[in-house]
């Protein structure tokens, strides 16, 4: 089974797009119930979306890895019933609760467990597989030994963030509209979404920009630095991570385009000959020639040790 | 007599107080064996420590299984209870010792354990199952579903995410018989629990391991459109939320049906914990001993503004935290009161006082006894003496032992404070 190339997607026309440029899977939702989405794709046209991708002979995911309150429930059961009716590969979530919902609402439908920051060991993933969970998104605080010895422990999926940036911080607060009411200045929901202009930069770190942005379910800060695992991948698929996973948000979607392209190349050759896979600089190329100069490219965590 | 001896348990205070099922927990932290002590001496039912591993304060001085079987034994005579914090998220590195850790804890006497990560709870109650499993708050649990499935899972109490409201909570109760457990007091992380890794980044420290520097507390420049959002002079940017205080809303909380009111700070002083568990202790009994007639006193307030340093404000109880809950401005200042001394003996014959020094005093200084139930008297020093009767101008030797005539009658565990900027 050749590992797969996973990307968020918007729109239709995204799905395409990413699906040609090297995708294999992409990710989409309503963003009632999924996180940080590079764009809504509402219930009702969740059945094109989702046949766009399987046309082109790529899989479909839903994101409904949000953390939900008791109001948002009520149409939980109705989206997952769409979501089954859609064709969907799978669900991927945080939540209980949703997994509660897909017990009654889509008994057949597939899986995939993603709490984020908190998926960071084999056992707590071993948990949900228990219940039926087939993928575990894995933290991507997690370092490659971390990574290797995760999935050496599992029978199931395991899903690694290989590029782009990752959410470090997650309110529930308005801090961005907060902000603007203490200094007295107006300021929309649309002043507060995501874009490129908009960063913290804290005291003592003047060269870091960590993208801020609010929606109707919180406050999110982002990375300064976008992980770029292109030239680790033989590390990876050695140890059989089962699905890249590239984040588009705050990218245009010739950048993502060019990402995909490179990954693309470096997991086919890797598949062809996995001994004598050599990395090419030249893949790195396009991704450097398109990449924001204020943004560093960077290993993540994959060869840092924390302390605690 | 040693600095952690205590002698009022048994008596007829302690008595008293029972652990009852009809009446909503007061679960306090507790840092080490001495503020266990003064937790449940104030009137906590429930004490939560930290043990060697496992849990997300790594630079509090956690508690031995030695202490923790100490601790046990103390709270057991006011019938009080001790949990145990496992609240990381554990990485590989960290499974394999998970069960053994477990079994010390079930043995030590430890009621319950309070953990997020799916594995610990899992191992918890295959391998410890004298061990209660609390889901702990950094699991974000906010909905009535999420809370009917640990239900179903097995597990006796959910600590909510803070964010949960007053009315989600009530719905909750309503809809899922499982005993709920909220923050009501203390320090917050502004993020979701658990779903913040700015340490991480920042530093290399995991904070879900117990690595937080409060990176949400520092200082940010807001960029909009590649420019700064301030001006000049303006306060900067930051998470950082002002601390939780329910003291106020007493009656909702217990309405609502929270079972366990939870106040935060295993990293707190002594007199920071008494304080603050003996005001929501008297609110509670109050409560609980006439609904109808109960009313908020003045007094609760104010015994939590002696030892509080942070502007307060009621979370998302009522509302979405906005500009006036942040502190966006200098506003920590030091708590007016300062701890001064511990009652260790009384002599009701002669009006004499032992008292054990914790900050320097002198004969002249303002200061104030205070003890459980809101019992509280202020004088003036008068002469102090030391344990061999020689006169002592200035309390400065922490941990000293003195005679002080004191104007009331005190019980050891009392607590004597003085005005900030006397001595």
């Amino acid at each position: 089974m050749k590992t797969e190339l996973l990307i968020a997607a918007g729109s239709i026309s995204q799905i395409k797009a990413y699906i040609e440029a090297g995708a294999s899977a992409v990710l989409i939702g309503d963003a009632r119930f999924g996180a940080r989405l590079p764009g809504s794709i509402a219930e009702s046209e969740l059945g094109e979306a989702v046949a766009c991708a399987h046309a082109l002979g790529a899989k479909a995911y839903i994101a409904a890895a949000r953390l939900l309150r008791n109001h948002e429930l009520p149409a939980l059961p109705g989206y997952l019933r769409a979501v089954a009716e859609a064709g969907a590969d799978a669900v991927v979530f945080g939540d209980p609760a949703v997994w509660m919902a897909a017990r009654e609402a889509a008994p057949d439908m597939a899986l995939h467990w993603n709490a984020e920051m908190t998926g960071t060991n084999s056992a707590s993933a071993s948990f949900w597989a228990k219940r039926g969970a087939s993928r575990a998104v894995l933290a991507r605080e997690l370092n490659g030994e971390e990574i290797a010895d995760f999935k050496r422990s599992v029978g199931f999926e395991v899903q690694v963030q290989v590029h782009g940036m990752t959410n470090i911080y997650y309110s529930q607060r308005n801090l961005l509209q907060s902000y603007m009411d203490y200094l007295g200045r107006e300021a929309s929901l649309m002043d507060l979404g995501p874009s490129e202009g908009r960063f913290l930069i804290e005291s003592e770190r003047p060269d870091e920009r960590l993208p801020v942005y609010e929606d109707d379910s919180g406050t999110h800060v982002m990375s300064a630095d976008d992980i770029c695992l292109l030239e680790a991948l033989p590390e990876l698929l050695e140890a059989g991570v089962d699905s890249l996973y590239i984040e588009p948000l705050l990218k245009t979607e010739a950048y993502n385009v060019a990402v995909l392209r490179s990954y693309r190349q470096a997991i086919d050759a890797w598949h062809r000959d996995p001994g004598n896979f050599s990395f090419e600089e030249d893949w790195l190329d396009p991704i450097r020639e398109l990449q924001d100069p204020g943004r560093e490219l960077s290993f993540g965590f994959m060869y840092k040790e924390q302390v605690y | 007599m040693n600095g952690t001896a205590v002698h009022a348990a048994g008596t007829d205070a302690g008595q008293r107080r029972r652990y009852r099922l009809d009446r909503p927990e007061l679960l306090a932290p507790a840092g080490n064996l001495e503020k266990l002590k003064f937790a449940v001496h104030y009137g906590a039912d429930a004490v939560y420590i930290g043990g060697q591993s496992y849990g997300l304060r790594s630079n509090a001085d956690n508690f031995s299984f030695e202490e923790m079987r100490e601790g046990v034994e103390f709270a057991a005579r006011y019938g009080a209870k001790v949990f145990v914090a496992t609240n990381i998220y554990a990485h590989q590195e960290d499974l394999p010792g998970i069960a053994d850790y477990l079994k010390q804890l079930e043995s030590a006497g430890i009621a319950a354990i309070i953990t997020a990560d799916p594995a610990i709870v899992e191992t918890a109650m295959t391998h410890a199952p004298g061990l209660e499993v609390h889901l702990s708050t950094q699991q974000s649990t906010m909905n009535w579903q999420a809370v009917k499935f640990w239900k179903e899972v097995g597990l006796p109490r959910v600590v909510l995410a803070r964010e949960t409201s007053m009315e989600e909570i009530r719905e909750i109760k309503d809809r899922v018989d499982l005993e709920l457990e909220v923050f009501i007091h203390g320090a917050m992380c502004s993020s979701v629990s658990g779903r913040c890794v700015l340490s991480n980044h920042f530093t290399d420290r995991d904070s879900n391991r117990g690595g937080c520097c409060q990176s949400c507390r520092w200082k940010y420049d807001l960029h909009q459109e590649h420019v700064p959002a301030s001006d000049p002079g303006d306060h900067m940017f930051t998470m950082g939320s002002k601390d939780l205080c329910m003291i106020r809303h007493i009656p909702d909380l217990i309405e609502a049906g929270v079972d366990s009111f939870k106040i935060e700070g295993r990293m707190k002083s002594i007199h920071y914990v008494a304080s603050v568990v003996s005001a929501y202790r008297q609110a509670i009994d109050a409560y609980m001993a006439d609904p109808e007639g109960y009313a908020l006193r003045p007094e609760w307030e104010e015994e939590i503004g002696k030892a509080a340093n942070r502007p307060l404000n009621t979370g998302f109880f009522y509302s979405t935290p906005g500009a006036s809950e942040h502190i966006y401005e200098p506003e920590e200042k030091p708590a007016p009161y300062d701890f001064a001394a511990i009652v260790r003996d009384y002599d009701p014959a002669t009006g004499i006082a032992v008292v054990e020094q914790r900050s320097p005093f002198r004969p002249g200084t303002e200061i104030e006894f205070i003890g459980p139930g809101g019992r509280s008297f202020r004088q003036v020093a008068g002469p102090l003496a030391d344990m061999d009767g020689a006169s002592v101008d200035v309390a400065r030797h922490p941990l000293q032992l003195l005679r002080i005539r004191t104007a009331e009658p005190v019980a050891p565990l009392d607590m004597m404070r003085k005005r900030i900027g006397t001595s």
